[in-house]
């Protein structure tokens, strides 16, 4: 939205030469607009992104599905009722029952509580904790850097399924057991990201400004370090949701998920595949298909976030 | 004869989100068999586009939308993909702004060369190469046969130029476009590659378009000069006429934003007021009707045509300039109206403010990635000795790479010196630290180059003005802010800019927030690194002017760093001039330029490109031959001895101190200068005092 000068006004700079109102100001930010703030504008990039805003809808039903659906939908998931197991969809069990009699659609729900629980806080814990070490490890540079990276690439170095395998085989774990162990594996991937991008960052000339203004090093990376790499952050954070919700699915198909009566997608979808060859439909593709459908659209949530926190693409 | 290129009503278009960018609207323009035609303008006026559709290399949405590009009778804009990259490398060569973008670095640049030549010719693996050999040793790389299994980064970017421009020759192209070919290099290399550019025309018979923003580069040689603006051809004619009686206004106010000029009378620069149109929506009438200052109704509401009273010039203006049609317009303009307060007064000089004493810089060259070892290190600055009085520009120039960036770090205490006393107000800033140093900042303040890195995207223009204050803890919100709004009006933007983020202003209103920001501390001393380089010359004419206005207002103290030698004459009273970490002369700004005494001033003097066609042709001097030597090794005594012409050997083992010269403070350092030292003895050796 570049701005031409006004005719007149430009003529008149021409004339008088350009002492103090320089007239490249008309270029630019014009006094009547309204200034807007940064996630106004980082929204309006976001909402441009439709597969974006149909993500967003689609979290935003799932997470209502599984924790307002069970108030609605009401089905008994707490003991075993042999009498319903296998029954096909009808009024009375939207998407049949599985081979214990529980409803699908109400299991679904469970299953969706599981999930998105385990999803969120793992992400959430893993990318807080390795946003932290990597931005330590990024400034402080040197032998400390390196050091803190090499225990890094040690846990990296671990195969995570297969650790993850002896825990929940060793403890019969609990949620929160769960959030524990994806966030013990997955911090290393958020730390190496923001050690790089501070890495990048710490070298901006305005860090260098806040030098020359006699700023201290805290100023540097509390005020100028950490709101630029915060995009990076918030991103690597969306796909880790994804990803956590893939591992306690890879798990809960291994058989180790969460126990009876409780359940994930995972579990469910793994239960379901013995009756693959029996046409128990309503076994396999709900569950497989919520989880397909909510990893992806948490990466385009990802995705959509990338842009908006890119200020260079924020509308002028 | 019929031309070689003719392009005739091309239209350019590219589609972006905000809509349809005319990029190139209605240009014709023809180039004839061994002529060179320079193409210049501003950024954004589409002279890089017009190239690019020559070759259909246009970005991701752009496209041909109209008029006809004819080479040798056929027709190209029509041309399939299959077809063009017959004609790409083979009768139409490029070379572009960036040697190393544009090289692959995972190639040797013989395969990179003898792939482009298997192309296009039906030849062998073997003769591929040897015709790789032929060309690299055209444009003068050394020792070929070992080059040519070297890979891009083992050049300098120089002759990484060199082999761009042979790999758009292996094939003999008819016509050669130069888009910006020497932008990102230093003048003394810039002079070279140029000098060999239009060699290899004369020798290979082609013809040349040049692309650039340099008035002064394409002044010495094109033969026939097209001015772009926004999209469209504002004059046209040989570069003689255009040179000596420009007709468009806007070529006028090209030519007065130049410093070189300006320089000399110690005028105010004109400076062509606001930005190019927005090619989206581009304004009915004539284009630069809104800047130009002989504008009337007639030109906002009609287009005038490319048209011209003599055979060979025409200009897209109803009322050209020049005073005899001025009159006849009766639109008399006195030119000296936008140089009416031009008599600057000189700000008032104090007493020394900076002190700079045997400063040294070496930074430690290491190797292995954990425990690091130390196995060298590069000499940025070498016992530099020089001082500032207060009131006083002093400007700093040399090639990139001769430490005087460093300088300016050391002396803002980004960096801390080696060894070296820098004295400020009879203080050792080297010697401060924690508290003291913090306090110590609010005197000596930079203005970065890059005003877009050195403000922070997250921050409103407000806070980032703010936080120098809010560092230091002066005052309380509302004076912060009060003097926020203060230094706004100071270098010229509206206060509503403080609720703007940097990336909503033009690069020359983001270089007046870093100098506002630089000034929020009322400091002393402000170092400037290279503040104008990355702008448009009227852009920087308008930064120029604010720069010089408030030195004279606030009585502040430049330590001015640029490439740039008109920049830094126009602004500087007294100037240094460094290489390879050394100072070899300094003094006042015109004893400097018009008596330099030492070889590497001249040099520099006669690379510099000036935008006059005689003078630019008269250089007979071939400016500085060479590169610059690694700053890890510099040679012993004069470190300027392997690139200067009148080496001896004496040079190598001494290093020559430096020796006073006629006109108050004139020093440089040289064995052999080109003026005659104060109280050298004349009987001591004829050769100290050559006749030049």
């Amino acid at each position: 939205m570049a701005m031409t000068p006004h005719p007149e006004i430009a003529a008149d700079f021409g004339s008088s030469g350009t002492l103090l109102a320089p007239p490249d100001v008309a270029g630019g930010p014009q006094a009547g607009e309204k200034p807007r703030s940064m996630f106004k504008r980082g929204w309006e990039v976001f909402a441009e992104n439709r597969l974006a805003l149909v993500g967003l809808g689609f979290v935003i039903f799932v997470l209502l599905f599984s924790f307002v659906g069970p108030m609605i939908y009401k089905t008994q998931q707490v003991s075993v009722t042999l009498a319903d197991a296998y029954c096909t969809p009808s009024a009375q069990h939207l998407l049949g029952c599985d081979n214990l009699g529980y409803d699908v659609v109400g299991r679904l729900m469970q299953g969706g509580q599981s999930s998105l629980e385990v999803g969120l806080a793992a992400a959430f814990i893993s990318c807080l904790f390795g946003s932290i070490y990597g931005a330590v490890s990024g400034f402080a540079g040197g032998l400390v850097d390196a050091f803190m990276m090499r225990i890094v690439d040690a846990v990296l170095s671990i195969p995570f399924i297969f650790v993850l395998i002896i825990l929940a085989v060793l403890f019969h774990p609990s949620r929160l057991a769960f959030i524990g162990f994806i966030a013990a594996t997955y911090w290393p991937q958020p730390a190496r990201l923001v050690r790089g991008e501070t890495l990048s960052l710490r070298t901006r000339e305005y860090v260098a400004a806040v030098k020359v203004a006699g700023g201290r090093s805290s100023r540097a990376v509390l005020r100028h370090i950490m709101p630029n790499a915060i995009g990076t952050i918030i991103v690597q954070a969306t796909f880790a949701v994804a990803d956590a919700i893939i591992i306690l699915s890879s798990l809960g198909f291994l058989g180790f998920g969460v126990q009876l009566p409780q359940t994930d997608w995972g579990s469910m979808l793994s239960q379901g595949l013995s009756f693959l060859t029996l046409g128990y439909w309503w076994l396999i593709y709900p569950a497989g298909i919520i989880i397909i459908l909510t990893v992806v659209a948490f990466n385009f949530i990802g995705d959509a976030l990338r842009d908006a926190f890119e200020t260079r693409l924020q509308r002028r | 004869m019929a031309p070689l290129l003719d392009i005739s009503d091309l239209r350019t278009e590219i589609r972006l989100r905000q809509g349809v960018v005319h990029a190139v609207d209605g240009v014709t323009l023809q180039v004839e068999p061994g002529e060179t035609v320079g193409i210049v303008g501003e950024s954004g006026c589409g002279k890089t586009m017009t190239a690019l559709s020559i070759m259909n290399l246009l970005p991701g949405g752009g496209s041909i939308v109209g008029g006809s590009i004819k080479l040798d009778g056929q027709e190209l804009s029509t041309l399939s993909e299959e077809a063009m990259r017959h004609i790409r490398g083979n009768e139409i060569g490029m070379i572009f702004q960036d040697p190393l973008t544009s090289l692959n670095p995972t190639m040797t640049i013989g395969k990179q060369i003898s792939e482009v030549v298997s192309l296009h010719r039906d030849v062998s693996k073997e003769q591929a190469m040897d015709r790789a050999a032929e060309v690299l040793d055209l444009v003068g790389i050394p020792r070929v046969r070992e080059r040519i299994k070297e890979y891009p980064h083992q050049f300098s970017g120089g002759m990484r130029q060199r082999v761009m421009i042979a790999m758009a020759l292996a094939c003999e192209p008819k016509l050669l476009i130069a888009d910006e070919p020497t932008t990102a290099l230093d003048v003394t290399i810039q002079k070279q590659i140029l000098e060999l550019i239009d060699g290899l025309r004369l020798r290979l018979g082609m013809s040349v378009i040049l692309v650039t923003h340099d008035l002064g580069v394409i002044a010495g040689r094109a033969d026939r000069v097209a001015v772009m603006y926004a999209g469209k051809i504002a004059e046209l004619t040989d570069t003689e006429t255009l040179y000596a009686r420009p007709r468009h206004p806007y070529t006028e106010a090209l030519f007065q934003a130049l410093p070189d000029k300006a320089a000399e009378a110690g005028e105010r620069l004109y400076s062509i007021p606001g930005l190019p149109p927005d090619l989206v929506n581009p304004p009915k009438g004539c284009r630069f009707a809104a800047r130009c200052r002989y504008v009337t109704d007639r030109c906002r509401d009609e287009e005038p045509m490319l048209t011209g009273e003599v055979p060979g010039h025409e200009y897209r203006c109803f009322f050209p300039v020049g005073p005899s049609e001025r009159r006849q317009n009766g639109r008399v303009v006195d030119y000296n109206e936008t140089v009416l307060e031009a008599a600057l007064p000189g700000p008032g000089i104090g007493a020394e403010l900076l002190k700079v004493d045997h400063l040294v810089k070496d930074y430690p060259v290491t190797r292995g990635a954990v425990l690091q070892r130390k196995v060298g290190s590069l000499s940025a600055v070498a016992d530099v000795n020089f001082s500032i009085r207060s009131g006083e520009t002093f400007g700093l120039v040399g090639e990139s790479g001769c430490g005087k960036s460093t300088i300016g770090k050391l002396v803002v205490g980004l960096e801390k010196p080696t060894s070296g006393v820098i004295d400020f107000e009879g203080r050792d800033l080297a010697k401060s630290s924690g508290k003291e140093y913090r306090r110590e900042r609010r005197n000596i303040q930079l203005m970065f180059q890059d005003s877009y890195a050195s403000l922070d995207p997250r921050m409103r223009a407000g806070t980032l003005l703010r936080e120098p204050l809010v560092i230091q803890g002066i005052g309380t919100k509302q004076e912060q802010l009060a003097r926020v709004g203060e230094m706004l009006d100071k270098v010229g933007l509206p206060r509503s800019a403080a609720d703007r983020y940097p990336h909503e202003f033009s690069g020359g209103q983001r270089q007046r927030l870093g100098f506002a920001r630089a000034l929020m501390l009322n400091p002393q001393l402000i170092v400037a690194d290279e503040p104008v380089s990355a702008l448009d010359v009227s852009i920087q004419a308008q930064v120029l002017n604010m720069m010089k206005e408030l030195q004279r207002d606030l009585g502040l103290t430049y330590l001015f760093i640029s490439h740039d030698l008109g920049v830094v004459r126009y602004l500087s009273e007294k100037i240094g001039v460094m290489y390879l970490g050394k100072l070899v002369e300094i003094g006042p700004a015109e004893e400097v330029y018009l008596r330099p005494a030492h070889p590497y001033t001249r040099g520099l003097l006669d690379s510099a490109p000036v935008a006059d066609p005689v003078a630019e042709r008269a250089k007979v001097n071939e400016g500085v031959t060479g590169e610059l030597p690694s700053a890890i090794h510099p040679p012993s005594g004069c470190r300027f001895r392997t690139r200067c012409p009148k080496a001896q050997a004496i040079c190598a083992d001494v290093e020559p101190p430096m020796a006073p010269f006629a006109g108050k403070d004139h020093f440089a350092a040289c064995h052999f200068p080109l003026e005659i030292p104060v109280g050298a003895p004349v009987s001591d050796d004829a050769r100290s005092v050559p006749l030049q």
